[in-house]
């Protein structure tokens, strides 16, 4: 209580000083203001997914020493609020995992195309100390975990596939990614394709009413809760298992081949799947026999005609440098480069972005 | 008892400010008005939020009503929302970490305040309040990396072995859950109530102390006697402080509590908390709904926080009534 007696005082006096300032006869003039930099440089701020956000910063980097007259900026604050900031215009360019919906679409006052960035691809981690080499799974298996229908890692169903690995029998612990997340989505919209009973009982989406398990906070939540806890089972973007050298599990694809998730493996994938003309597709369960089934597109969103002619010519040619140049960071950062075939294409979209009636990369 | 009302202020009185015939001392004048002004501002603030979550909560209201608060069912993608399973998880893990955190709080106070040698004193009050400096992430960190395996590995297979008859030690042990969350927030709130605890004890006049040492009573006597009750009504105040932190906490709970939205009636069991679901899942929800349900969350922990605080408020003017030395 006389700590409350102090702070009375210590009020009296701050404001007391106060008071002594302001009677003051010396009134700073007001400072000139800085006279507008004539800078040529142009800012563009795009915000959206994480989960390309290493491969975007590094794009951003590089661009910027090809072309320091752009400035951009790239806040990973997720898919969802990547879409709303588009289509409120707050941002010159959004970034999503999952494609726009339509009733998202309507919301946004013109236009927004999907340009596809590169290719991700989420792994099925494991930690169980006594197998040695990679797990395989099968769709049924990693269906009936996450529906808590198969609980040790010793089920006869699980040993069916992997006959020399030590099962122990302990209780799988289930672990899923708690905030809402484009990783989730692929996971998701992967189960709901191989699986109808998920599809009816747990549906698809960034969150889901998950039927066991825990939850954990972001990529580096689900990777710490496999990493240190045993027999635990999570799904993860393939960046982080491979960073934190955690084991990934083979999976099943559709032609019945057991595929680890390489680049090449995700790659496959895309080059399976037909780009249909909005520039978004699925590409979990692909078929082909080299196919990793849980991969997926990673999109840039743009508007179709830009308010700002100048900035919007920017933005059009540091599309287009990350899709060509920027393709060869990928592999290093976990990433699969976009087949020839699909790059066509986003090629042919990109040269129809405009300001007005004027097209953008007409000089391209 | 209240020490607050003897505040004496030493008047500097300048007589040349008159006003409507009376004198007016220009501070006086101008001290009263921006005191006026900033509390009014307050005021002005808790209510546009609270105005702010009512009309972001609309659609979710209309829909669900009062359901929204006796449902446990939180399904974004059938467009579902319940948030029971929310307010349970948040007032249970501050209820834990209060249980746990208030005895530490407590000692650690006496100790500094009553007991500790001088030299003693302040390293170890300022090693306490470093406890404060910590960002939360980073005790969320520690939770997942140090914490929950060694909850797992020997904390909860201890206590089902000795108390599993006990609903509350029963079921899977992943470390992950209700105990791991009431636990780091406990260390959070522990600086917090400690330290206010201790200010409370200093203030207790040394002259009771004196009086009671000297008609013979031990040192745990003294301070059960007389300096305990004497300064209760502050140590309630403290224990509200760490309550209204525990309540607000986000990322560290987020971090090792499991976040299922299930009421289970075992500590082991994962659980999540209404701060930690706005987190979660408000950068990706996308739909009318689901955004307005997670404002109506928020709502809620605003409604409960203020309610909890009215509790307190009129706990700590009961205590603060009580006669002096009378009991609790």
């Amino acid at each position: 209580m006389f700590a409350r007696r102090d702070l009375l005082a210590g009020l009296l006096l701050a404001l007391a000083a106060c008071k002594g300032q302001s009677t003051e006869p010396t009134q700073k003039p007001a400072e000139a203001a800085p006279a507008p930099k004539k800078e040529e440089g142009i800012s563009l701020n795009g915000a959206g997914a994480t989960f390309p956000f290493p491969l975007y910063s590094k794009w951003i980097a590089e661009y910027n020493k090809v072309n320091p007259n752009v400035k951009i900026n790239y806040q990973s604050i997720g898919s969802g609020g990547g879409i709303r900031q588009i289509s409120q215009g707050t941002v010159d360019f959004g970034a999503t995992d999952a494609p726009m919906k339509e009733e998202e679409a309507k919301l946004a006052p013109s236009k927004i195309f999907h340009i596809p960035a590169t290719i991700g691809a989420v792994v099925v981690a494991y930690n169980v100390p006594e197998v040695t080499s990679a797990l395989k799974i099968t769709p049924e298996v990693l269906v009936d975990i996450y529906l808590g229908k198969i609980k040790k890692w010793n089920d006869p169903k699980i040993k069916a596939d992997n006959a020399d690995a030590k099962l122990p029998a302990k209780d799988i612990s289930v672990v899923y990614r708690t905030d809402g997340s484009g990783t989730t989505a692929v996971f998701t919209d992967y189960l709901g394709k191989v699986s109808p009973d998920w599809k009816e009982k747990v549906g698809v989406g960034k969150s889901v009413n998950w039927p066991v398990g825990l939850g954990a906070k972001g990529n580096e939540g689900v990777t710490g809760q496999v990493k240190t806890t045993a027999y635990t089972i999570g799904y993860i973007e393939r960046a982080y298992a491979s960073q934190n050298k955690l084991p990934m599990a083979e999976l099943k694809n559709k032609a019945g081949k057991f595929v680890a998730p390489s680049t090449e493996a995700m790659s496959a994938a895309a080059d399976a799947v037909e780009m249909p003309d909005e520039l978004y597709v699925s590409l979990s369960n692909a078929e082909g026999d080299a196919v990793y089934p849980i991969t997926g597109y990673s999109y840039l969103l743009v508007y179709e005609n830009a308010k700002d002619a100048t900035k919007g010519e920017a933005l059009a040619k540091y599309l287009w440098w990350g899709l060509h140049d920027g393709q060869a960071f990928a592999k290093d950062l976990d990433y699969a480069p976009l087949p020839a075939k699909v790059l066509t294409k986003v090629e042919a979209r990109l040269k129809e972005l405009r300001s007005g009636d004027k097209k953008l990369l007409s000089g391209a | 008892m209240s020490l607050s009302s003897d505040v004496s202020l030493v008047r500097v009185r300048s007589r040349f400010w008159t006003r409507f015939g009376r004198e007016v001392n220009v501070g006086d004048f101008v001290f009263r008005r921006v005191t006026a002004f900033v509390a009014a501002l307050v005021v002005l603030v808790l209510g546009a939020i609270a105005l702010a979550m009512v009309r972001g909560s609309q659609l979710s209201l209309a829909k669900f009503g009062f359901g929204f608060v006796l449902t446990s069912v939180w399904d974004p993608v059938r467009d579902v929302y319940g948030a029971l399973p929310f307010i349970y998880g948040t007032l249970a893990s501050s209820l834990l970490a209060l249980l746990i955190a208030v005895p530490i709080s407590l000692g650690v106070a006496i100790f500094l305040s009553e007991l500790a040698p001088e030299w003693l004193r302040s390293p170890v009050g300022f090693l306490v309040e470093l406890l404060a400096a910590v960002p939360s992430v980073v005790y969320g960190l520690w939770g997942i990396f140090a914490l929950a395996p060694w909850l797992r590995e020997s904390v909860e297979p201890f206590l089902a072995k000795y108390l599993g008859f006990l609903p509350l030690f029963q079921g899977a042990q992943h470390g992950f859950g209700l105990l791991a969350g009431g636990i780091i927030l406990a260390i959070m709130i522990t600086p917090t109530i400690s330290s206010v605890s201790r200010e409370v004890l200093r203030a207790v006049p040394s002259a009771l102390r004196e009086g009671a040492l000297g008609l013979g009573a031990t040192r745990w006597e003294a301070v059960r006697i007389t300096v305990l009750p004497y300064a209760r009504s502050g140590l309630v105040g403290a224990t509200i402080l760490g309550l209204g932190r525990a309540l607000g906490e986000t990322m560290a709970i987020t971090m090792v509590i499991g976040n299922r939205a299930e009421i289970s009636s075992s500590l082991f069991a994962p659980s999540y908390t209404m701060a930690s679901v706005i987190a979660n899942e408000f950068t990706e929800a996308t739909g009318e709904l689901y955004l307005s349900s997670l404002a109506e969350v928020g709502l809620l922990l605003f409604v409960v926080t203020v309610l909890l605080n009215i509790v307190a408020r009129v706990l700590v003017w009961r205590v603060g009534r009580l006669p002096e030395g009378g009991r609790l």
